[in-house]
């Protein structure tokens, strides 16, 4: 039954999931490289790691932004 | 010193909550189809699968409950459920105002002085009970729904914390902080010091103080109440389009209405750019101007609301895989309520970084728009 329910939809549901799992691949590109970095900065110079992590949340919370971009246009694929 | 800028803050506040059912209902009309397509898909399945064992729809499900409503739902599922019914305000340009409690709807299977609650939305019906579109386009429905009665809720809470700590710090100044008071100065300082003065600079920080306290507490309060997954919380409040774009709304006003003349300069004629790159970088700049707003205007939403689609998938799965034997359903059960808590602790996370990055974004561009000095700071969208 669940597969069933998972080959009954349409190709723009289809494509709307690809779509929004490449925005997902990107953003987890991108924040992993900003957090792999971020550590890695903090192990260079602990005494920086405040202004750091703020830095880094803000800079995640941006590529994010990308992200759900791609993810609200998935949705309105879906939702129309 | 604090005192001024809490009062302030809790005062904003309550004018920021006064705007957001004004959004509200204007921003309708164009949720409407999206809800309205789903509903019908999903009518569409009931009617099919009546008397039998009712088809669980996901979809559906989810939907129903990011989605807000005329009514606080407390237990149950259909006609029988347990409802804390709110107040329906409808406006009619030809029948003026009419305002009765939203539990006479039954469920939205009856019909009250002409009005019926047809998937979510309230529709003018004739004396049959059929749909008037004429009269419905007439409507102007202002209710207290559960995204503003949560709202409310939250500008309570807000209240009564705020005036509290101002108070105690009116009452004994100059010494340590007791009680709610410990609990609430590092947060005020981590606004003030991390987030103001740290993106509008030490000098002109003070003015905007209020409304970025104001909103951070706002979201971070709505946020939290979010994750409560009944009666005092369970609405999405943040995860609302209508409101975040209100909040957006008001950061763009505060930027433009205090840009100076380096910040328009910028805008309309880089320094330091040759003419005719001018033509391409003028619109882009005046369209960042735009969409700077309209980032952060997404960014909460989809954020709060990606957290409530996912924690209402996990327990989703349970009854997909219960549909197909009940052993599988158990199975599941446990692995899904594993992810839940463990995307209930991020979630908790979330709602304190979004709080932080809406601030800081705010304060970002106040900042951007005050700076005196031709130093290059990279705009952030």
């Amino acid at each position: 039954m669940f597969l069933s329910a998972l080959l009954d939809i349409g190709t723009g549901y289809g494509i709307a999931a690809l779509g929004a799992g490449l925005a997902a691949l990107g953003a987890g590109v991108g924040i992993g490289r900003i957090g792999g970095d971020a550590v890695q900065a903090m192990a260079r110079q602990p005494e920086a790691t405040n202004d750091l992590r703020s830095n880094m949340i803000l800079t995640a919370a941006l590529v994010e932004g990308a992200a759900f971009f791609a993810m609200v246009v998935g949705l309105l694929v879906v939702l129309k | 010193m604090a005192l001024k800028p809490l009062l302030r803050a809790t005062f904003l506040l309550a004018g920021t909550l006064l705007l957001a059912p004004l959004f509200a209902q204007q921003e309708e009309p164009h949720e409407a189809p999206a809800a309205e397509a789903h509903a019908v898909a999903a009518a569409h399945d009931e009617h099919g699968t009546e008397g039998e064992a009712k088809k669980f729809d996901a979809g559906k499900l989810i939907m129903e409950h990011i989605a807000d409503e005329h009514g606080w739902h407390i237990a149950g599922e259909g006609h029988g459920s347990i409802v804390l019914p709110l107040p329906v305000i409808i406006y009619d340009t030809q029948r003026g105002l009419s305002l009765f409690s939203s539990s006479r709807f039954d469920h939205g299977h009856a019909a009250y002085d002409g009005y019926k609650l047809e998937e979510g939305r309230i529709v003018a019906v004739d004396a049959s009970g059929a749909i008037d579109e004429a009269a419905t386009a007439n409507i102007w429905d202002l209710s207290i729904t559960k995204n503003v009665a949560s709202l409310m809720l939250v500008m309570v809470i807000l209240l009564v914390m705020f005036i509290g700590v101002a108070r105690a710090y009116a009452r004994r100044p100059g010494q340590a902080p007791k009680g709610l008071q410990s609990l609430m100065e590092p947060i005020i300082l981590f606004v003030r010091d991390d987030v103001a003065k740290s993106a509008i600079g030490a000098h002109k920080y003070a003015r905007f103080m209020p409304y970025l306290l104001t909103v951070f507490f706002l979201i971070f309060f709505a946020n939290l109440l979010g994750l409560i997954p009944f009666i005092p919380g369970g609405a999405n409040v943040t995860g609302n389009i209508a409101i975040t774009l209100t909040l957006a709304m008001i950061t763009f006003l505060i930027v433009t209405f205090n840009g100076n003349k380096h910040y328009w300069h910028h805008i309309f004629a880089m320094p330091g750019v040759p003419a005719w790159v001018l033509i391409i970088l003028t619109p882009v700049e005046v369209l960042g101007m735009f969409l700077k707003p309209f980032v952060l205007m997404i960014r909460l939403f989809a954020n709060i609301t990606a957290g409530h689609i996912i924690a209402l998938s996990f327990f989703s799965l349970i009854f997909v895989f219960g549909a197909t034997s009940a052993a599988a359903g158990y199975g599941v059960s446990v692995v899904s309520l594993a992810f839940t808590v463990f995307m209930t602790f991020l979630e908790l996370l979330v709602a304190f970084i979004q709080a932080y990055v809406f601030t800081f974004l705010s304060a970002m561009y106040i900042g951007a728009a005050l700076e005196e000095n031709h130093e290059h700071k990279e705009s952030l969208v």
